[in-house]
């Protein structure tokens, strides 16, 4: 590391893009501490404790863990095949990979649940073998699997394509077959960067709503999930519940970065 | 007897492996991806492309997709310039709550859409203590532009201040050491050395700013009031459109969301293999 | 983007530093307060981007603003083009009304949260109290400042059925039969749920008393695979995504329905017992005194009792209150049928808190 700069401008620079980023994250959030602060901790717990709200989280953060999970095993070889090999369309995957990014998620729960509906291209295909999707878990599993494939695959794809391949090499000196070179070699160097990936669309996939509430079927203690348990309760003028719903999310959300930033830092060393 | 290979070592997939994979690459693409496009894409035509002429003359059509444009174009450069003092102060600085900073650059991509809209409600809503003075003041700010600003701002805030951090951590400070004993100043050794560094960096991450920007829905949702014409962005008129009864319009419009998709992607693709290019000239 | 005025565009620029040579009224509110205060927002957008001013131009030129619940998107459409046309015959000049719709809770919050209605059509009294209650926009007593307890138009809640209506549903307890699945939207933040969940408790109430009514809504929720938040949302479910054998209804949504699908072909099933909703609307006070709106408003209210908004609402399938000034043709369709009012229910209050408030009935028999 060089010597820290004697000089007034970083720290200008470094204080005016502090105090912006504070601006815009920070004061909201204070807001909803401070908000929630004159409500007896008592009340927040008591909207907290229901079966609803319960079987609310473990739908969000259960189907979404296992969104996640899928979204790495299918993202890890996706990006594989587009950071090393050559075939003809590989610039149209690699293109298509970012398509969930941008279209907005209401629209992609419109064009979900036209697919997986009963009338859809893959409804109908899902329903003769008798597995409904749309409507059920299952259709906001795919929703999730939907909105999170890009941040798998773009966290851990450039990691490939910068990848030292000294070290493949050296290891198939030595004999070592492809598959071991894979697990002890390749993968260990992955590894942060799929954590990363799956933690992202993890996340992404417990605060999703737009593309989720088109193709649940919103059923309280079956098919309703946080975020829209938050927006009903907001219209149902319950401020209370939302905001302890929310603040829950926000700190779920900051445990699990910090602990991703500790898994990160572990693997490090 | 075993075969030796001492110099041929074995770094490339066998092919079979090879094509499995590629093949399973393609068809994870298509069936998560392709598919609901295309299903979007067939019925965006299913009444013929003169649909497009319709709905590009509808007025509140035209109101929603300026108001997605004028959003982007504000909040993408000042997320983009603030984003690039930020790292730069990060980088010539020896802070010691980096983590927490990073935490918190990071909270925006992690936070339900709702659970943002919600926050600003809370803090700028009529009811709430400074939303109240404002309101007294006659300053709207939830349900009017303000406020679908400060939205777009809060989720498109880490994009180009996370892409750029790696990229400007420790590099080419002997350069700028030495421009600096030059005498360089700051703004001079920023353009003639960082900028062109991060330029790529910079513009990749600007164009998923801009569609992210463009295509929220969720957290501008809560605090757009949905009027017509006026405060409902694209996305949210798409909805509109598919509450009227107007599927085929939806879809429409959802394309061109979608191809706005293709274009920055197309960009991408441009700027890829130019900065080969540039990189093979060095 | 819409059209502004000709004067108007001419004169923004000088409106920019001149207070009251407005563009239009909601804009010299926006530009009077410039000079002086707000540094961050309006002052400093307008003298820094031209463009910020062009934009609140944009976002804030509407004269009046209805915020409206989910089915009533046709009827207003129509209805706004007549009132801006009856406002201009009656020589007040040009307004524009613009319209915002979503779930009738979801409107009512954003209301309370500050969302500038010059006046509110909601689907249920309950949601006006609301605003009343916790903004204190609207005075508590509004309901009876226009006739027929503020409702220009009423309607009731019928079923929707498949075409040849395939499961045999009649009534009430049909819902109950094996596989019939019941499209419903979420009586939390839809009005029309509401509605449909009141009059499906006092059916049950008639047929056992009160416990049989609590059983009948637990089993009845049983059969609804899919809650959408409001009316239209559950609409599209049944008509387009083809979810369900029954979509529980306004009558004025199902005549819709088959007027949108004429190809798919639907049913509309009377129930022995319905009841009469009555979407309620009225003046925001605060917002109207403050905009400077309030006779625009007013007139705006009571167009909607008059031969064209009665006519209007009637050609929308919603049943007009003063059916006298309607052409005979466009009543025909609406069924004469014994129908409960929320007044049997005590009144709204009594029936949000006993039904809907966190914890109430409707909570504790969603519960598994």
């Amino acid at each position: 590391m060089s010597s820290p700069d004697n000089s007034l401008t970083p720290h200008l620079t470094l204080g005016i893009g502090l105090t912006y980023v504070c601006l815009i994250v920070l004061v909201p959030m204070a807001a909803l501490a401070i908000r929630m602060a004159t409500v007896p901790f008592h009340d927040i717990v008591e909207s907290l404790n229901s079966v609803r709200v319960i079987s609310a989280f473990k739908l969000s953060f259960g189907l979404s863990l296992l969104a996640a999970l899928a979204n790495t095993l299918l993202g890890l070889p996706l990006a594989w095949v587009l950071a090393r090999y050559t075939f003809p369309g590989r610039k149209v995957i690699d293109a298509l990979i970012d398509m969930p990014f941008s279209l907005p998620t209401a629209v992609a729960g419109i064009a979900l649940c036209g697919l997986y509906g009963p009338e859809g291209w893959l409804g109908t295909a899902f329903e003769r073998i008798g597995v409904q999707i749309a409507y059920t878990p299952a259709g906001i599993f795919v929703a999730m699997l939907f909105v999170g494939l890009p941040f798998v695959v773009r966290t851990v794809q450039p990691i490939i394509t910068n990848m030292d391949f000294s070290l493949e090499e050296t290891g198939a000196c030595l004999g070592a077959s492809r598959w071991y070179v894979f697990r002890r070699v390749i993968l260990p160097t992955l590894r942060p960067a799929l954590l990363t990936g799956f933690s992202m669309a993890f996340a992404r996939g417990v605060g999703e709503y737009g593309s989720v509430v088109f193709i649940a079927g919103n059923i309280p203690e079956v098919s309703e999930i946080v975020p829209l348990l938050i927006v009903s309760r907001l219209e149902s003028y319950d401020f209370t519940g939302a905001g302890a719903l929310s603040l829950v999310m926000l700190l779920a959300s900051f445990v699990m970065l910090l602990l991703i930033n500790m898994l990160q830092r572990r693997m490090a060393q | 007897m075993k075969k030796v290979r001492p110099f041929s070592p074995n770094t490339a997939d066998a092919p079979w492996l090879k094509s499995c994979l590629i093949a399973f690459a393609v068809l994870v693409v298509l069936v998560i991806v392709v598919l609901p496009f295309a299903s979007v894409i067939v019925q965006a035509f299913s009444e013929g492309p003169s649909i497009y002429l319709t709905l590009l003359r509808s007025s509140d059509m035209q109101v929603a997709v300026l108001l997605s444009l004028k959003l982007a174009a504000i909040a993408v450069p000042l997320n983009a310039i603030f984003g690039i003092l930020l790292v730069w102060g990060m980088t010539h600085t020896q802070l010691p709550c980096r983590r927490f900073i990073m935490a918190l650059l990071d909270l925006p991509f992690s936070v339900s859409p709702v659970v943002v809209g919600l926050l600003f409600i809370m803090l700028l809503g009529k009811n709430a203590p400074l939303g109240g003075w404002l309101e007294e003041h006659g300053v709207q700010v939830i349900f009017a532009f303000p406020g679908l600003l400060l939205a777009t701002i809060f989720v498109t805030l880490p994009f180009v201040a996370r892409e750029l951090l790696p990229l400007m951590e420790g590099q080419y400070r002997q350069e700028e050491e030495a421009a600096r004993l030059l005498g360089a100043g700051w703004w001079r050794i920023f353009l003639k050395i960082t900028l062109p560094e991060i330029k790529w960096g910079l513009l990749f991450s600007i164009i998923l700013s801009l569609a992210r920007a463009l295509g929220e829905y969720g957290a501008v949702a809560v605090v757009s009031g949905n009027i017509r014409g006026k405060t409902n962005t694209l996305p949210l008129h798409i909805e509109a459109l598919f509450n009227d009864y107007e599927l085929t319009a939806a879809n429409a419009a959802a394309t061109l969301l979608a191809l706005l998709g293709v274009i920055t992607l197309t960009v991408r693709i441009v700027a890829e293999l130019k900065k080969k290019r540039d990189s093979n000239e060095h | 983007m819409r059209k502004v005025a000709p004067e108007s565009e001419n004169s923004w620029k000088k409106t920019d530093y001149g207070p009251n040579k407005g563009v239009l009224a909601v804009d010299k509110e926006k530009v009077r307060i410039s000079p002086k205060h707000n540094l961050l927002s309006t002052d400093f957008n307008m003298r820094i981007f031209p463009l910020f001013l062009l934009l609140c131009v944009a976002v804030f030129a509407g004269d009046l603003l209805n915020v409206s619940y989910d089915p009533t998107r046709e009827l207003y459409k129509e209805f706004n083009q007549a009132f801006e046309a009856h406002w201009a015959a009656i020589g007040n000049g040009k307004i524009h009304v613009d319209q915002s719709h979503g779930g009738s809770g979801k409107q009512a919050r954003a209301v309370i949260d500050g969302l500038a209605a010059d006046v509110v059509t909601l689907a249920l009294g309950r949601d006006v109290d609301a605003i009343a209650q916790y903004a204190k926009l609207i005075p508590p007593d509004w309901e009876g400042r226009l006739p027929n307890h503020n409702s220009p138009y009423t309607s009731t809640i019928v079923f929707l059925v498949r075409q040849g209506n395939p499961k045999g549903i009649k009534d009430w307890d049909d819902l109950l039969k094996p596989n019939v699945k019941v499209i419903t939207p979420n009586p939390k933040t839809s009005g029309g749920a509401c509605w449909n969940y009141l009059a499906a408790y006092e059916w049950g109430r008639r047929h056992g008393g009160e416990t049989a009514a609590v059983e009948f809504l637990r089993q009845l929720f049983k059969h609804v695979p899919v809650l959408d938040s409001g009316a239209r949302g559950a609409t599209l479910t049944f008509t387009k995504r083809n979810i369900g054998d029954v979509l529980l209804a306004w009558e004025n949504e199902a005549f819709l329905s088959l007027k949108e699908n004429p190809k798919r072909g639907f049913e509309i099933v009377y129930p022995s017992l319905s009841i009469l909703a009555e979407p309620s609307v009225s003046i925001v006070d605060k917002n109207v005194d403050k905009k400077g709106t309030r006779k625009a408003a007013e007139e705006y209210l009571n167009f909607l009792y008059s031969q064209t908004g009665q006519t209007i609402a009637a050609k929308n399938f919603y049943r007009p209150s003063r059916p006298e000034l309607v052409p005979a043709e466009y009543l025909e369709k609406f069924k004469q049928m014994e129908m409960i009012d929320i007044r049997t229910f005590g009144g709204w209050e009594k029936a949000y808190k006993d039904h809907f408030a966190e914890g109430a009935l409707y909570d504790q028999i969603s519960k598994k």
